[in-house]
């Protein structure tokens, strides 16, 4: 029973993490909020990414104390390693960046702070 | 006329996503076509020595990939020191 | 500055959470883990220590010279280690075979041997030293540059 699961279900869970975030970049304006939104795209990403090398009853690739069967694929794992610290990096100068425009400006709207002045 | 032109792309971006994941296109899920994957299972052991496959993949077979992200970490560390600095200047008053 | 309880039970639980992060980051190559994962956990202590005590009394312990230097020995080990190899390729495996870390252990599934792993356990250790001081100076600065103003660099 487990190893057929119907219709690709964490396809379909990493799309609508993917489309949620698409929602909130167009729609929304507040700078906290966008930035909330790249993060979940980041985390939609990374779901994929470990979800395609899964193999029907297999088990974590590291060969101490295994039970018997097959293993998953193990370098899509290690590429979402590297994604999760380059999305953090990202993430770091976001927040700076919001630091200081709330500092310049007083608001965290992003209209008010779209025009250029001087 | 903003929120219509946003609303047309969500539901394109979404149909393209969504089609994309179905049967014809992507592969069932648990039965991935892999060769590369086969390789590195049987071998690590006797190359790399050690017992976990992700580490050794991460550290020995793509070792450069590894090298450019603590790169990323390192500029990204300067950058955010760089920017949040409180430097108070003494006015000089003559 | 948090209450009395809450500063107590914070210095004792950082020893706990220091050897947990030390441990992960050491058994890379056996077990689950990694530089990366046990310095993400050393960190998260290090935001505990924020938060009990504020950003003014943690200056005075973790300053910048210490670790600017940390950061930056971290990545000439990780330099280092690389350009070892440069008789065969850029990144080659010089310490299997050798008595240091290169014991090769049985092939199939067992329980592991902490002297195995070619160079793999010094670069877990480099990229650790890496991951702890930058993130900790990350949050450090964040915390100062919202909270007081009258600091002068």
């Amino acid at each position: 029973m487990m190893e057929y699961i119907p219709l690709n279900f964490p396809f379909l869970a990493a799309a609508l993490l993917v489309g949620i975030s698409f929602y909130i970049l167009i729609f929304k304006r507040n700078l906290i909020k966008l930035i909330m939104g790249i993060g979940m795209l980041a985390s939609g990403v990374n779901l994929f990414l470990v979800a395609l090398g899964y193999r029907a009853g297999g088990n974590a690739p590291i060969y101490t104390d295994v039970p018997e069967g097959p293993m998953v694929l193990p370098v899509p794992q290690a590429l979402t390693l590297t994604s999760i610290v380059i999305n953090v990096a990202v993430l770091a100068l976001m927040l700076t960046m919001v630091i200081l425009i709330y500092r310049h400006t007083g608001s965290l709207d992003s209209e008010k702070s779209r025009k250029m002045k001087g | 006329m903003r929120q219509v032109i946003g609303l047309i792309v969500l539901l394109v971006v979404i149909a393209f996503l969504v089609s994309g994941m179905l049967p014809p296109i992507m592969h069932d899920f648990g039965y991935p076509p892999s060769d590369m994957d086969d390789y590195i299972i049987e071998n690590a052991q006797e190359e790399t020595g050690s017992n976990n496959v992700v580490t050794s993949v991460v550290f020995d077979y793509r070792a450069l990939d590894t090298y450019g992200e603590a790169t990323i970490l390192f500029t990204a560390v300067t950058g955010v020191l760089l920017l949040l600095r409180t430097v108070k200047r003494k006015e000089e008053s003559s | 500055m948090l209450s009395k309880i809450v500063r107590t039970v914070a210095n004792q639980l950082i020893l706990f959470i220091l050897i947990f992060g030390l441990y992960v980051i050491a058994h890379g190559h056996l077990t689950p883990g990694g530089g990366f994962q046990g310095g993400a956990v050393i960190v998260s202590g290090v935001v505990m220590l924020l938060v009990a005590f504020s950003s003014q009394e943690l200056k005075k312990s973790l300053r910048e010279r210490l670790l600017s230097i940390t950061e930056s020995t971290g990545a000439l080990i990780f330099s280092i280690l690389a350009f070892a190899g440069i008789g065969t390729v850029f990144f080659y495996n010089f310490l299997v075979g050798t008595p240091i870390f290169g014991r090769i252990p049985a092939t199939g599934p067992g329980p592991g041997n902490i002297w195995t792993g070619g160079f793999i356990p010094l670069m877990n250790l480099a990229v650790g030293l890496k991951v702890v001081a930058g993130l900790s100076a990350v949050v450090l600065a964040m915390a100062l540059f919202s909270s007081g103003e009258e600091i002068e660099e």
